[in-house]
């Protein structure tokens, strides 16, 4: 073996990035779905949101919303200092109400998706995407 | 779709063998009289296709020895469902005897004593005879590799995955997925496929992750039998984040529940009357997803290591285990008609290298591969006085032979081991030679690193690994086993959620607690981030057992498991 007392003794270069433990829906984003429902009650169902499970990079994460018939999408990472990503609004001659962003998470957390409806009515969606140190895999 | 009646055919392969001697008469004599070759490949034909599938494969090109593990937990709605089943009350399941050539084959109990008795198991060679012996029967039979094949021996190491390449092209089989081919970077995948394969490299989740397009073939259309069989593979789904991202820039995995229920519409709709999904997933992962997309007859899983004698149906899918290491073939015959499956038989066919004679051609193949490697391979390091194994949820004792040489070898406080499932074990008395340290270690990210953690951030890396296997939903599992510890004890209830589960962390040289706040000397190695320095893990080990001669790994009590 070629290893000497003094390779041996180097500290290596840091190995683990230090990831948060996972961050909790906040009361901020409570509020900020509140301001965009204007306190109304969301329905499950009719929002299909598209989220990877673990994020293959937490600082770009992929995230599409599809809602069908939605006057506008919004977009929350319930547990980022600033929840509120996006707001998309879609007029009457829009060819389909989706959008697709990608969006840096802080740590595993909901993302969450809104969509208001021709009707007034909201819908809502929320995925956990996990980010991690991960490496021992396999 | 497949009645009850086809369903309860399926059997493990050893479990027709008659005489198999008891305990306190394993010679390998009897062994070799009471399990026949004719034995273990007897299969009744069924239908018109037949599917052979192997996995995870590590590189073994020679017959091992390979203890099951001891723990392997379930979480949540799988917990005690197979293949979170071992030892007795495996055996117990699936109504196998104790000390039998199956037992052997499929539990931890008695290693020691069974594989003296029954021999090693595997062998590429021997694969190929069961290969070749199924497809004198069935010539068109598909033969399917789930992936791990290019990775995992000091040849593979040497020859960046081209002896396997080689001996595989010469089994030549109908399709493969992948994860660990990717670790031997981009580059050299891509070469092996544009110039060596010789046949299709399949994975529907593997996308380009700057425009979020499927990046690699994701089926295989086969006429087989007068009916058209779709092939889907199924690449693993955490490779950026399980292995060294870097090393395969610019690919994006993931589970993608949506893209495999539109590719199974894709290949309905071009006319398949049976779909195969073949799979790196783990096998919890695929089980999730066998409920959750329909129109999948079989799937092929792979990752996770498990060997299972009967096939787990969820719904109308089939879900196949078959091992790891070239322990096990399995073979499934389907009943194909009128645009369905249906009837299967299933055979989990164990390789017990003392018993299937090795083809000649694929011996003389291996041999030619390892020739140049020949006396290197060979050199004994020292010996062993202790059984090393490292499958299992927590600590095997390869790892906690690993972890006491970067302790000794880089003086550290504290070392870790990643959870990985290969490598395979060896025998009290042994030598440790060249090869089975590197069928251990032999990886392209093996630097050995050195480095000072707070006892907070350790804290964070033991939950997040802990998450990764026993998040209780199987999309956010990773498929590996715990990170092993070195110089630590703790203690984890793996029911709590992430950051909750690890307590009781005690550096065990003092005994006295682990402080957040304070620094400790870390020592590990396979870390996935570009950069790592440090002498290669194999070096550290070579180091320790040639010092020490033979060595001893102690049973380890430090981790306390609760929860379960």
């Amino acid at each position: 073996m070629d290893l000497t007392r003094r390779d041996a003794l180097a500290l290596g270069a840091s190995t683990f990035a230090l990831t948060l433990l996972p961050f909790r829906a906040s009361a901020a984003a409570d509020d900020a779905i509140a301001t965009f429902t204007g306190g109304a009650a969301t329905s499950d169902g009719g929002v299909s949101l598209t989220t990877p499970e673990i994020a293959e990079n937490g600082n770009t994460v992929p995230v599409s919303v599809d809602a069908p018939g939605a006057v506008a999408i919004a977009i929350f990472a319930a547990g980022n200092p600033t929840p509120e990503v996006v707001t998309a609004k879609f007029g009457p001659l829009a060819g389909s109400q989706a959008l697709s962003t990608r969006i840096r998470l802080a740590g595993t957390q909901d993302v969450v998706a809104v969509a208001q409806m021709a009707d007034g009515s909201f819908a809502k969606a929320s995925n956990t995407v996990k980010v991690t140190i991960g490496g021992c895999g396999g | 779709m497949i009645s009850r009646r086809d369903f309860l055919q399926a059997s493990v392969a050893a479990s027709a063998i008659y005489g198999a001697s008891g305990v306190g008469n394993w010679s390998r004599l009897a062994a070799q009289q009471a399990l026949s070759q004719d034995q273990l490949l007897q299969f009744d034909p069924l239908g018109n296709v037949t599917l052979i599938h192997i996995t995870d494969i590590h590189a073994q090109l020679k017959p091992v020895w390979f203890r099951e593990p001891e723990i392997n937990l379930g979480m949540g709605e799988v917990n005690g469902l197979p293949p979170h089943v071992t030892g007795q009350d495996f055996l117990k399941l699936f109504n196998l005897t104790p000390g039998t050539p199956e037992a052997y084959a499929l539990t931890y109990n008695d290693f020691v004593a069974l594989a003296k008795a029954y021999g090693k198991m595997g062998g590429m060679d021997r694969v190929a005879t069961v290969v070749k012996s199924i497809r004198a029967e069935r010539p068109d039979a598909l033969l399917l590799d789930g992936g791990d094949t290019w990775q995992g021996s000091y040849t593979a190491q040497m020859t960046a995955g081209q002896d396997m390449v080689n001996v595989l092209n010469a089994l030549s089989p109908d399709a493969m997925t992948a994860h660990w081919e990717f670790t031997l970077g981009l580059d050299r995948v891509t070469e092996i496929i544009d110039n060596d394969l010789s046949f299709p490299f399949l994975g529907a989740n593997i996308y380009d992750a700057e425009w979020d397009e499927p990046a690699y073939e994701p089926y295989r259309m086969f006429e087989r039998g007068g009916a058209k069989i779709a092939v889907i593979g199924q690449a693993f789904p955490y490779m950026p984040i399980a292995n060294p991202g870097w090393m395969f820039p610019g690919l994006s995995f993931g589970v993608r529940e949506e893209r495999m229920a539109e590719v199974v519409q894709e290949v309905r709709d071009a006319g398949a009357d049976a779909v195969v999904l073949l799979s790196h997933n783990g096998f919890d992962v695929d089980r999730k997803l066998a409920g959750r997309v329909d129109g999948i007859d079989v799937i092929l899983t792979g990752h996770t290591h498990d060997a299972l004698p009967e096939p787990v149906q969820v719904g109308n899918t089939l879900l196949i285990a078959s091992g790891s290491n070239g322990k096990f073939v399995s073979r499934i015959d389907l009943d194909v008609r009128d645009g369905g499956v249906q009837g299967v038989r299933h055979k989990l066919i164990p390789i017990f290298s003392d018993v299937i004679a090795p083809d000649p051609e694929m011996a003389a193949l291996i041999d030619a591969e390892r020739a140049p490697f020949e006396a290197d391979l060979g050199e004994v390091f020292g010996t062993t006085d202790s059984l090393l194994y490292r499958r299992g949820n927590f600590n095997g004792t390869w790892d906690d032979l690993i972890c006491n040489a970067l302790i000794e070898e880089r003086e550290a406080d504290i070392a870790l081991s990643p959870g990985f499932r290969w490598g395979p074990s060896l025998l009290p008395g042994t030598p440790i030679t060249r090869e089975d340290v590197f069928n251990a270690t032999g990886m392209s990210y093996p630097a050995a690193y050195r480095s000072e953690m707070t006892g907070e951030m350790l804290h964070t890396i033991m939950e997040d690994v802990a998450d990764n296997l026993f998040n209780p939903d199987p999309y956010y599992q990773q498929g590996g086993d715990m990170v092993r510890v070195g110089g630590m004890g703790y203690r984890i209830d793996v029911g709590k959620p992430q950051g909750a589960r690890i307590t009781d962390m005690t550096l065990l040289k003092t005994g006295e607690a682990i402080d957040p706040a304070k620094t400790y000397v870390v020592s590990g190695w396979a870390s996935v981030n570009e950069g790592t320095e440090g002498p290669p893990i194999w070096d550290v080990v070579e180091g320790f057992i040639r010092r020490h001669g033979t060595v001893t790994v102690d049973p380890n009590k430090s981790v306390q498991v609760v929860g379960a």
